[in-house]
This record gives C-alpha cells, structure tokens and sequence, in this order.
C-alpha cells in the first residue's frame, strides 16, 4: 500500500491532486459523472460576498495548446453557496476548499466570517490572483503590500488552513510567498492564469471581450513549473503546484519540483475524469519506482547548479 | 445524464462544398439524444487543439448519430479527414434541446448556412407528432446548399445559384407576412438556427408579429457541460445564460443577441 496522504498546513488529504477553482463548478455539477470521494479535494469556483454575472461574451478562445478565459468571476455568491451548495458537498469524503475573492479587505473578511458560522469548509483559498476583474484581483497579487494586508486581515479570522493562491505576472513570485508565510499562511497555491491575448485576424478584434485574459492549460506548465521551484528553493512554505497539469508525469513532475500537492484546471474541460486518472498514474509510478510514500517525491529534485 | 463514450466512426462523406457528414456509432448516446441538442467531440489526442468542439445531433438513426460541419479551423480539418473505423471520443447529449410541447400546429424552421444542422432531426420528431412543416432553407450558393432530411422546402441563395435570390431572411419576410399567419400566430412556432445576424433579424421579426420563437445559439465554450461558465449568452434582464446548459435552445424572448 502506497501512502499518498499528504498533509498542508493543518489539511489532511488523502491525496495529493485536488480540482482548480473555476473549473469544476462548485464541485456538485460532475456528481454521478465521476467519483468525487476519489479527490484529494475540491477548490470551488471563487466565491464573493454578492452574486456576480460575470464579463460579457465572448469569454473564452482555444489559442496553441492552451485557453484564454475572462469570465469575470461570474458566481453565486457566498450566501447562496452556504445555503444550496455546502449541504451537498459536506456528504462527500474528501477535503473542500473555499476559493474566495474580493475587491476590498473587508470584504475577504466578511466572507470568511460568514463561512466560519458553518460547518463543512476543511481550508480556504484565497485568491488574489484573477487577471479577469478591474478592482482587486491582481491589483491585490502584484502588490506586496497589499498582499501581506490581505494575508494579515484574514489570518485573524480562522484557524482553518489558509492558503494564498498566487499570480504569475509578477518578477519575482517568492517575494510573495515570503510575505504570505510571514503573515501566517499556512500554504500558497500557484499559478493562476498568466495576461495574454488572441485577436482575429479577420474582423482585427480581440477574441475576448476584456481583450486580455487567463492563459491555462499545458502552454502555462513550464512557467508554472518554474514558479514552483523559485518558491520551493527560496522560502520553506507547502506549495500546492497548478497550470497545464494534465497528466500524472505532469503532476509527478511538479512535485519533484517541490509542490505537495496539485490541481487539476483546464484538463477537466476536455475530461472530468482527469483528476481520478492522474492519481491511479502517481500511485503506479510510485508502486514501479518503490515509493512508499508520495511525500518522498516532493522536492526530490537533484540540480547541480542552482539559478540565482 | 451525461454520457461520454469512445465511439467508431461508420461513415465520413462530403455532402456539399466543404461540408461533411459523419456518422457515429453510439447506442447510449442516440438512445438519450433529443432534437437540438448537442455532443462534444475530443477530434484527436494531441494537445493541439485542445479542447473538444461541439456539434449539434444532425440526425439519430437507430444506434447511430450523426453530425454535419463546415471545415472552418482545426478541428474540422482534422475531422474532415477522419477514416471509417477510427476511434473518437465524445460526451453527450449536452444541452436543453427544442421545446415540443408548446401549442402549435405548424413549425417554421429556418436555418442559415450550417444552421442547418440541428433541423433533419427536428423534423424527424415533429413528423412523428404529426406537426405540419415548412422548411426555409439558406445558403451562400447552390454547392452549400445540403436539403436531405428537410420537407416542404424553400430555399434561397446569395446568388440566386438556387430559389430564391436573397437570404434565408427575406424568405422568412416574405413567407411571415402571409395571412394565415399573421391572423393565428398561435398557430405557428419559429424554430431558426444559423449565423447571429440572421438569428437577430429572425427575433425581431417574430418580436414584430408576436411568433413564438426559439432560436439555437452557438457561443464559443470550453467544457460543455457549465463547468467553465464560459459561454455567456445576455439575457433581456441584463444577466446572462449558459449556451451549454441553458442553451443552447432560447426562447427568443429571453435572449438579447
Ligand atoms: C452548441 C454548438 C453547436 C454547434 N454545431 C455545429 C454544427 O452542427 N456544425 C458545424 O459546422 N459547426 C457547429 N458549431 C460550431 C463548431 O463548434 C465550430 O465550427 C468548431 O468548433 C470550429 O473548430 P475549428 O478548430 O475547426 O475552428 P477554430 O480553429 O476554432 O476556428 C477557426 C476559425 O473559424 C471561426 N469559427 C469558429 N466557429 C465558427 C463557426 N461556428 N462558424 C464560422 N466560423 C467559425 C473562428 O472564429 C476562427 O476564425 C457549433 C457550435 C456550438 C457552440
Ligand atoms: C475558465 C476558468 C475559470 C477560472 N476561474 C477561477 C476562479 O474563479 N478563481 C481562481 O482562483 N482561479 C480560476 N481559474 C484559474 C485556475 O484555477 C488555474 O489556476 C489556472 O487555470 C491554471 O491551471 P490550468 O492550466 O490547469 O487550468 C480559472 C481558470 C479557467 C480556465
């Protein structure tokens, strides 16, 4: 028997690949699709302390082995993920993790005061990486300072695992993860989606309506892979790896660079079963490779020299 | 529910001018399927292009499924080209499908270009319910022009290659502003489908005459099944409906094209 529990801050999983936020859904659309008790967990869909309808159309255009979205964090709402969504997703064996997104502190904080009051939320998520909004979003994520408000202000609020998910559209993603870990994070989860853009050569418009958007899936997964391992070299906080993941050797291969655990985005469009096959795939390499436990592969790396 | 199967190609023909049809073999699928709905097609399993593509069920014969489509990018390049007995891999039947159960006694069913593809099984269905139908049926030209499975056609051509010289727009006009309809709209439900200009002159027409109306949107997605949110369709409300899960059957009055 392979172990494959991995442990993030105070979060138990029972496996290292989770669901990325917004990409499936709030967790109960794949229910009877595929077995979710199988996850190591589900990362919902950013929640915000109201509703939001999202960007206009279009919202997203294939580009070269990736996607670029701007949806807008089109959600529900807090209180209606409380009310409709959480009573579904508490029956379920396996960890949930409440992606949450504001345009102010205080609004951060009343969210996570709100999901304190129930029962069923395992850690949070807190993302101050969405390049699709005007305010808050990466205006948060590229700013150090704003960062470490958001990470202290919230802290506070639970002692729940706090996880701050990062952006990529920044020089130097560890100075971020430094200041998270200072203000008392108990991981970060990186990347979110990196600026890009597509425009239509015949009508010259650009293919979505915010003109740039979230570049995803296997084009981000060097960047992504890159930004882990600044992060696992340069500051000691777990690192929950994301971006292009669609295999299990991608997903072996950023835990060698250092993630304890993972999640699955784009590749769930295409599949949905994508997450459940990669953890078959990592416990078959580890079985093959004589690994007894999966934490034995995170951070084993081996560089000769190191970059600066 | 959602099926998702690996499924054997049985036939792969051009049937007009850059236009193919392919038929599958799917039991579970063409058993669930319902007029208007759609299946999402993985065209290889390289990772360019990445995501699925969806396609409306042209027409369900017994355990088979079939599919038309105009070669436009990648993935229909690369579908065009597909041998019998190769393998895909599709979800479906994604999607709301037509609404049959209102009161009418005649469908008007117009379609634009490749809006054709939802139609042969409409019309399939509305035969079976005994439905009376009249077909109106446009294309930029003659050679684009595909009419297997519709009844009691008109139909019109940019360049007049084939009836009527004009769109499938001013057929409709024409066709619309007949007495019969314009005395018992009530007895008459648009179902149209085709390219979002013809679709919006198609609403507005039937806004006018007080027709029931449903319209079949294509948004650019990525999942299928709402999963992604991404293909966002406004509403007349200012909100906004999901083309995959919503969709991508509207009813002409909820939707702002
Ligand atoms: C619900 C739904 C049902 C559909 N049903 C059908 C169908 O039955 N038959 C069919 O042929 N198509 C249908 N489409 C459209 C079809 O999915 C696209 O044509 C296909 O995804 C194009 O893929 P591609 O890789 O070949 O082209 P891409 O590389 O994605 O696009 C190539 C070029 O074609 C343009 N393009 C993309 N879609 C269309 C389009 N629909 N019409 C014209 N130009 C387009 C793009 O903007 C781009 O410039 C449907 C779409 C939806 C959302
Ligand atoms: C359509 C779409 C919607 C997304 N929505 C969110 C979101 O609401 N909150 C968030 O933190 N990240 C969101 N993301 C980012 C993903 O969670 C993930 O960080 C990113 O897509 C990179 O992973 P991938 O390449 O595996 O998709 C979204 C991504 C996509 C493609």
């Amino acid at each position: 028997m392979i172990k494959t529990e991995v442990i993030v801050g105070k979060l138990r999983l029972k496996n290292p690949v989770l669901v990325a936020s917004g990409t499936f859904g709030y967790g109960d659309e794949l229910i009877g699709t595929i077995d979710i008790n199988k996850l190591g967990g589900i990362v919902t869909k950013s929640l915000t302390l109201k509703p939001k309808v999202g960007n206009p159309p279009p919202r997203v255009a294939e580009t070269p082995c990736g996607m670029l979205n701007s949806i807008g964090l089109a959600n529900i709402g807090v209180d209606k993920f409380i009310n409709e969504k959480l009573p579904l997703l508490r029956n379920f064996d396996t960890a949930i993790i409440v992606n949450i997104a504001a345009k102010r502190i205080e609004d951060y904080c009343e969210i996570i005061k709100r999901l304190e009051d129930t029962e069923g939320v395992s850690a949070y998520e807190i993302n101050i990486s969405c390049p699709n909004v005007k305010e808050g979003g990466l205006e948060f994520g590229t700013n150090i300072e704003m960062t470490a408000k958001i990470v202290n202000a919230t802290r506070k609020l639970t002692s729940k695992t706090l996880i701050i998910k990062l952006t990529p559209n920044v020089t130097r993603i560890s100075e971020f993860a430094k200041v998270c870990k200072e203000e008392g994070a108990d991981a970060v989860s990186l990347i979110n989606t990196v600026v890009g853009m597509a425009i239509d050569i015949k009508t010259r418009k650009p293919k979505i309506s915010t003109i740039t958007g979230g570049l995803s899936g296997p084009a981000i997964k060097p960047i992504a892979l890159a930004k882990v391992f600044e992060v696992f070299q340069n500051v000691d906080i777990p690192i929950i790896g994301i971006g292009g993941i669609t295999t299990w050797e991608d997903a072996i291969e950023f835990m060698i660079a250092g993630a304890k655990a993972i999640q699955v985005g784009t590749a769930n469009f295409i599949d949905p079963n994508t997450p459940i096959n990669i953890i078959s795939g990592i416990i078959r390499y580890c079985e093959e490779n004589k690994i007894e436990d999966i934490n034995d592969i995170v951070g084993s790396i081996i560089v000769e020299t190191f970059p600066h | 529910m959602i099926i998702k199967t690996i499924s054997t190609i049985l036939s792969n023909e051009p049937v007009g001018e850059n236009i193919y049809r392919i038929e599958l073999l799917s039991p579970e699928i063409s058993t669930a399927s319902k007029p208007g709905q759609f299946i999402n097609i993985k065209v290889s399993e390289n990772l360019d292009p990445l995501l699925r593509r969806p396609f409306s069920v042209y027409n369900v014969i017994d355990d088979r499924i079939q599919i038309i489509f105009n070669v436009v990018g990648k993935a229909t390049k690369i579908l065009s080209s597909k041998k019998v007995g190769e393998k895909i891999d599709i979800i479906g039947p994604l999607g709301n499908g037509f609404n049959l159960n209102d009161d009418f006694d005649t469908a008007l069913i117009v379609a634009g270009g490749l809006g054709i593809a939802p139609f042969p099984f409409l019309t399939k269905i509305l035969k079976e319910k005994n439905k009376n139908i009249i077909s109106l049926v446009g294309a930029r030209t003659k050679s684009q022009l595909v009419l297997d499975g519709f009844v009691n056609v008109n139909t019109a051509t940019d360049d007049g290659s084939y009836g009527h010289k004009g769109t499938v727009v001013e057929l409709f006009k024409l066709k619309v502003m007949n007495n019969d309809i314009v005395k018992t709209p009530s007895a008459f439900k648009v179902f149209a489908c085709g390219p979002i200009p013809m679709l919006k002159a198609i609403i507005e027409l039937c806004d006018k005459l007080n027709l029931n109306c449903e319209v079949s949107v294509e948004a650019p997605m990525a999942c299928g099944t709402g999963l992604c949110q991404g293909c966002a369709v406004k509403t007349r409300d200012g909100k906004y409906k999901l083309a995959c899960k919503d969709g991508p059957i509207f009813n002409s009055k909820d939707i702002l094209l």
